[in-house]
């Protein structure tokens, strides 16, 4: 299940929400992740475009390297604008045994991190700026430069 | 006819140009000054697709999409 929200993500409704659809799932482990704005380097907030088509397929084959390994994962993430101490992603993977879901929220939002089509944008004096330096070339990239 | 999108910060209109592989892409994009540090660091989709192949063989109505580095979370 993808969730996207027009600015910041409701975190708690979403916990207890996912608590709630999972709680006679039989799942032993439910880890959940939540990334907050941080108050840094005179930021008023951050600011994200998401490129739906790529990331849906991107969510689906991780959908299925989870249920290959008897867990669900779940996500939300915001577009447009999120203030400071505000959350702009939530992901959580459920499993029968901790050891499963530990490992998998890892990889997954590392993964995530390296990979889903969403551009960072910091917000500072009323311009919305690209985050160039903390953003990943996604794997291939550079494909268009030209032979050198 | 092929379109060209550019999505997330590279703030550019589509392009439309003939283009039977990702080859004649690459050659009508290096002409574009503005464009040279982002074709070293884009990733390429074509249809929605993730490719790694110059040798891509495009036909007409394909899109082809220009992802810049991101930063999700």
């Amino acid at each position: 299940m993808l969730e996207l929200y027009e600015g910041p993500v409701p975190v708690e409704e979403i916990l207890v929400r996912w608590y709630k659809e999972e709680e006679k799932s039989n799942y032993g482990a439910f880890i959940p992740f939540i990334g907050t704005i941080r108050d840094e380097e005179g930021i008023s907030g951050l600011s994200f475009d998401i490129y739906e088509p790529i990331l849906n397929s991107w969510y689906e084959a991780w959908t299925l390297k989870a249920k290959q390994a008897g867990a669900i994962l779940k996500m939300a993430h915001s577009r447009g604008d999120v203030p400071l101490h505000k959350s702009s992603y939530v992901a959580a993977v459920f499993s029968p045994k901790r050891r499963v879901a530990l490992e998998m929220i890892n990889e997954f939002v590392e993964d995530f991190k390296a990979s889903a089509p969403i551009w960072k944008y910091d917000l500072r004096d009323g311009e919305r700026i690209y985050a160039k330096e903390r953003s990943t070339a996604i794997k291939g990239s550079g494909l268009l430069k030209g032979k050198s | 006819m092929v379109t060209i999108e550019f999505l997330g910060p590279i703030q550019k209109e589509n392009i439309t140009m003939e283009a039977s592989s990702l080859n004649d892409v690459a050659a009508h994009l290096s002409e574009d000054a503005e464009l040279k540090t982002w074709l070293e660091t884009c990733a390429v989709a074509v249809n929605d697709t993730m490719v790694m192949d110059l040798d891509t063989e495009l036909k007409s109505g394909d899109r082809v999409s220009l992802l810049p580095p991101v930063c999700g979370g």
